[in-house]
């Protein structure tokens, strides 16, 4: 295929057709990025997830100049919300990333969530697949910043950093809920502020009393998140921040290649159901249109109360799937 | 079941003038309107414009600009565009414009000139009719 | 012994008349209704039908109006006011090269202008020569190029600069355009103790609004005491920061936004310059405001008095300021550059003229007039003289300067008065609660209130609850204007002559003195390291602005606005 061709030859205005029909899940794009699957598996994934305002995209925009540095070249997704009002949105990570808006070893892509919840959007394991077939050395997602919970990124970055304020207080809570669980590297940034030391030792305690419960339960590995406190803006703590990162790699590949092994399953199991789930529900639309129906009248039943949502769904299934292959 | 294909647009501001009133209104509109639109605000060079436009695929670019640097601007982006096969890209202005300097922007492709004063539900329509997203790859 | 205005009984008894009044008026709309479901100010704040003593039955005249020249100033700063001496008719300009300024300069003098101020072009705003990259396309259009002390001397040639006052709208490189004036001053045989002027410098409302930007807050908050210190010690008779609502609210702010934003600057402007060890009274007086005169008449000239009393509250209770010249909110006005439309461009006058008109009853002390094709591009001779004669006609020939602030004891504009005064005292705690306006700005605070107010003004002319003669009723098409025209060639003319400059430079004085600036960025503390003598011996050995503001962007840092939605 043409456009297989022209990915891994790295064509800019080819890779960013490709994603926008990615991200419109045009059919098409499952055959093509089939065909990508093989070329993939080389770029190191580092996510960033925190709240809005953190300074994510400005950290981003930080280590995408140090990446550059030691020449290696970067793709980036960055992911914002999309209105739930409007459906639009403004998406305006890019403005922290300007100085490598020339650099052609740099490809950014703004990216809205489209009702997806949980910190990515449909396309982003997609979307990392045709990065890392163009043949790009890192691949860094900045999630979108609500604040609650945007988990999904662990399932796809091999390294996930945490991005916390000092004088949020209550941040600290909502951080506790499911995201301390996920984070390899914890970052304080706006370390410029008040309060910068307290943040760092609030988030010390919580990860020690994780990793209590998690020895008592045996599930124990032997990664200690660091806490690297940055000011992103200046580029002050940048290198210690890098230096983390390159340490949780190194700890990945050659240290725990079983741990590298299994977070890399985790990412294609992950990847793998939702593709699954996707053609799935897609697959059953189809059957469902094809009996001369459609979601939205068996939705119109089912608030009538002539159906209910289990019963009706076990059915389909039954009469589509399960039957029908007797 | 593909999603129905969004509309995306660049809005940024040329030139050295900070006056972003008018690029920020237009932005928060254009998403009201349901589009999903890269803003990338003040001080962009025309390389950096057409960069970004070219790396998210956009179907429309929006320059709002009033210091009256245009007639370098607005020649260099659509000559970058050119040079990387975006022509079909469709370029609009806003701001500040001598009158007679209009048609020569639209000579060099700038398809529309929005002036000060119109309305944004008139510059919504013209979108809707004039900028179709790109065809999806068969 | 307070001194209220009405008496208790009086209040009375108008109190049961104006219940009857209103009754009447509910009847008088039975037969014709209302032509407004809602009456608001261009900033969206309603208004009643009616305003009687009842709005300001507790007023004390003393404590709340006082006298013209006395605490709390709400009256005016001067005790004569205008009936002394006018403003000062003062006219932006600045177009192409210094030449081409200095002719201007010459020609707005000749006819009656009586203090200068210069519009410099964009990449003299952003501290970029006239041959960086970055410049492309800009020299000379909206203000005047200025790279070098050369220019600076062309510039001002043949103008008496310890007689006339001169105000410079230049921000982030204010230091070293500055230096540059002072240098050049020097040079042509002016004492720095004697020259008057302004320099805008006011680094907060850029991050707020007009987003020229150069260094993060902190170091542009200590570029600006830097100047205060020097200023203070050294050129006693400047006002080295313009602190600026205009930009915020020609970015779409209401009045009480552009009241609450500004004022909250001043404060932080005054409490640095406390931290850097200035007493109060030593530099407070040379702090001044600019104001933007809007359409909505009474609330621009509530907004004024408001300003005035809120400063000189905040300077005496919050800084124990003794000196009552330090409680003065002395402000310029420039009549709303976004209020004018290019439609119909002759109806700017007319905009223009009540905009003035509001600025004078505000008590401004001094005072620009948009040219009615400001819209377009700079002005031409022709509509600059118009809008300067607009000045003079309300000067001399209306009235209104005769009588000190003939609108006080206004029902309506007392009462507008106060509810600014409250609702920008609103903002200001909630300034302090965030911890400051450093702290608000990298939040978004500022930006976003603006934003919002900008969009929400937009959709109202769009449903045509506001309304824009021109625009949304009766709407005409944007005629062809004679307008001026910069002509491209100078660019490359201002090129030519910055690269001869630079090669005539003395290199090793030259690099000395750029070192030295470096080494005073660098050094701390900074009260021992004011940048402000390095660039003055910078820019007498050659220094451009951008070679001085590239040390700044080195040692500082740069900064681009979050630009949240
Ligand atoms: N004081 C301070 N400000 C910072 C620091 N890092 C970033 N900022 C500022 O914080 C603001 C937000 O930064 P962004 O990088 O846009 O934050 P974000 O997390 O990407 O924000 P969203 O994408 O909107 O969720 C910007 O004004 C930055 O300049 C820091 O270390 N200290
Ligand atoms: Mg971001």
């Amino acid at each position: 295929m043409e456009i297989v061709e022209q990915v891994l030859r790295g064509d800019v205005r080819a890779v960013a057709r490709l994603l926008r029909d990615i991200d419109d899940q045009v059919p098409s794009t499952r055959s093509i990025l089939k065909e990508l699957y093989p070329y993939t598996g080389k770029a190191y994934v580092v996510g960033f997830t925190g709240p809005p305002g953190a300074g994510k995209s400005t950290l981003v925009d930080q280590i995408t100049a140090y990446y550059r540095r030691i020449g290696k070249t970067v793709a980036i997704i960055a992911i914002d919300p999309t209105s739930p009002f409007s459906g639009g949105a403004i998406l305006g990570d890019r403005i922290r990333m300007q100085r490598h808006f020339l650099d052609k070893d740099v490809f950014i892509r703004s990216v809205a969530t489209r009702g997806h919840f949980g910190g990515l959007t449909k396309s982003t394991h997609d979307m990392i697949t045709v990065f890392d077939a163009m043949g790009k050395d890192i691949i860094i997602v900045e999630t979108v910043g609500v604040g609650q919970g945007e988990v999904e990124i662990a399932d796809c970055a091999h390294t996930t950093i945490v991005v916390s304020v000092p004088g949020l207080g209550d941040d600290i809570q909502a951080i506790k809920a499911g995201i301390m669980e996920i984070g390899n590297i914890f970052v304080v940034n706006k370390a410029d502020r008040e309060g910068a030391k307290k943040t760092v030792q609030e988030l010390r305690t919580i990860l020690d009393m994780g990793r209590r419960f998690r020895m008592d339960i045996g599930e124990m590995d032997d990664w200690e998140p660091p806490i690297v406190e940055t000011q992103a803006h200046k580029g002050i703590g940048i290198d210690e921040l890098c230096d983390a990162i390159e340490r949780h790699k190194a700890y990945l590949t050659a240290q725990k290649p079983e741990q590298f092994r299994k977070v890399m399953l985790k990412r294609t199991l992950h990847q793998f159901s939702e593709t699954l789930r996707d053609e799935l529900f897609k697959e059953m639309v189809r059957r469902i249109e094809r009996r001369g129906d459609t979601l939205e009248s068996i939705a119109e039943r089912i608030f009538q109360k002539e159906l209910d949502p289990y019963s009706v769904s076990r059915q389909l299934i039954k009469e589509e799937f399960i039957s029908h292959e007797q | 079941m593909a999603n129905e294909r969004k509309l995306r647009i660049l809005v940024a501001k040329p030139g050295l003038d900070g006056h972003d009133r008018g690029a920020r209104v237009i932005a928060r509109a254009l998403r009201d309107a349901g589009f999903e639109v890269i803003y990338t605000g003040c001080h962009q060079t025309p390389e950096q414009i057409v960069q970004t436009a070219l790396q998210e695929d956009v179907d429309m670019i929006g320059l709002s600009i009033l210091s009256g640097a245009h007639n370098y601007s607005f020649p260099r982006i659509m000559e970058l565009l050119k040079e990387n096969n975006a022509e079909d890209i469709v370029v609009v202005g806003g701001g500040i414009f001598p009158l007679e300097d209009i048609p020569k922007l639209k000579a060099i492709g700038i398809r529309e000139i929005f002036t000060p004063g119109s309305k944004l539900d008139d510059i919504i329509k013209w979108v809707r009719e004039n900028v179709k997203p790109r065809k999806a790859a068969a | 012994m307070g001194t209220r205005m009405f008496s208790e009984s009086a209040i009375e008894r108008i109190e049961k008349e104006y219940k009857e009044w209103l009754q009447d008026y509910e009847k008088a709309l039975q037969k014709l209704p209302e032509r407004l479901e809602r009456f608001s100010t261009v900033s969206d704040m309603e208004v009643k039908n009616l305003y009687t003593p009842l709005d300001i039955k507790n007023k004390d005249y003393m404590e709340d109006i006082g006298f013209p020249g006395c605490y709390p100033f709400t009256r005016g700063v001067q005790t004569t006011m205008y009936r002394a001496r006018l403003w000062t008719m003062r006219m932006f300009a600045g177009l192409g090269t210094a030449e081409q300024t200095n002719e201007r300069f010459h020609y707005l003098i000749s006819h009656g202008e009586t203090g200068l101020s210069v519009a410099f072009d964009f990449p003299t705003l952003m501290g970029y020569d006239t041959d960086s990259s970055l410049a492309r396309g800009e020299c000379g259009r909206c203000g005047v190029a200025i790279d070098t002390i050369e220019d600076m001397q062309r510039l001002f040639a043949g103008i008496n600069l310890e007689e006339v006052t001169t105000s410079m709208t230049i921000n982030p490189p204010a230091s070293v355009i500055w230096a540059m004036y002072i240098a050049n001053a020097e040079n042509e045989g002016f004492s720095r103790k004697k020259l008057g002027g302004t320099i805008q410098n006011d680094c907060l409302k850029e991050f707020i609004a007009q987003k020229t930007l150069m260094l993060p807050p902190e170091p542009s908050i200590r570029l600006v005491v830097d100047t205060v210190e020097f200023g203070t010690k050294e050129v006693p008779r400047w006002n080295t920061i313009s602190i600026s609502g205009y930009h915020i609210r020609e970015a779409g702010a209401t009045a009480v936004q552009e009241l609450a934003f500004t004022i909250y600057d001043g404060i932080t402007y005054v409490e640095e310059c406390i931290k850097r060890g200035l007493n109060v009274d030593d530099f407070a007086g040379r702090l001044s405001f600019f104001w933007n005169s809007h359409i909505d008449f009474f609330e621009e000239i509530a907004k004024m008095r408001a300003a005035r009393r809120m400063w000189a509250r905040i300077m005496k209770n919050r800084f124990k300021a003794q000196n009552p010249r330090s409680m003065m909110c002395r402000f310029h006005v420039q009549t709303a550059g976004c209020s004018l439309t290019a439609q119909e461009p002759y109806n700017n006058i007319i905009r223009t003229t009540t905009e003035a008109l509001a600025a004078i009853l505000g008590g401004c002390q001094s005072l620009h007039t948009n040219s009615l094709d400001e819209v377009y591009m700079i002005p031409s001779e022709f509509a600059v003289k118009i809008a300067l004669r607009t000045q003079q006609i309300l000067a001399y020939e209306v009235g209104v300067a005769n009588v000190i602030d003939p609108l006080a004891g206004s029902y309506y504009v007392e009462a507008l008065t106060d509810r600014m005064e409250e609702e920008a005292n609103e903002y200001i705690r909630k300034l302090d609660e965030m911890g400051g306006m450093v702290a608000a700005i990298e939040k978004n605070y500022p930006q976003m209130e603006i934003a919002d107010s900008a969009y929400r003004f937009q959709q109202q002319i769009e449903r045509g609850e506001k309304v824009v003669i021109g625009i949304n009723m009766f709407p005409s098409e944007i005629p062809p204007l004679e307008v001026l025209k910069i002509d491209p060639e100078i660019e490359r003319l201002q090129i030519e002559r910055l690269h001869k400059f630079k090669e005539r430079r003395n290199k090793v004085k030259l690099q000395k003195a750029l070192d030295e600036l470096r080494r005073r960025c660098e050094g701390k503390p900074c009260w021992e390291n004011n940048v402000m003598p390095a660039l003055i011996e910078a820019v007498k050995a050659g220094a451009t602005e951008q070679e001085c503001c590239d040390v700044y962007r080195e040692v500082f840092g740069t900064y681009t606005d979050p630009a949240s939605f």
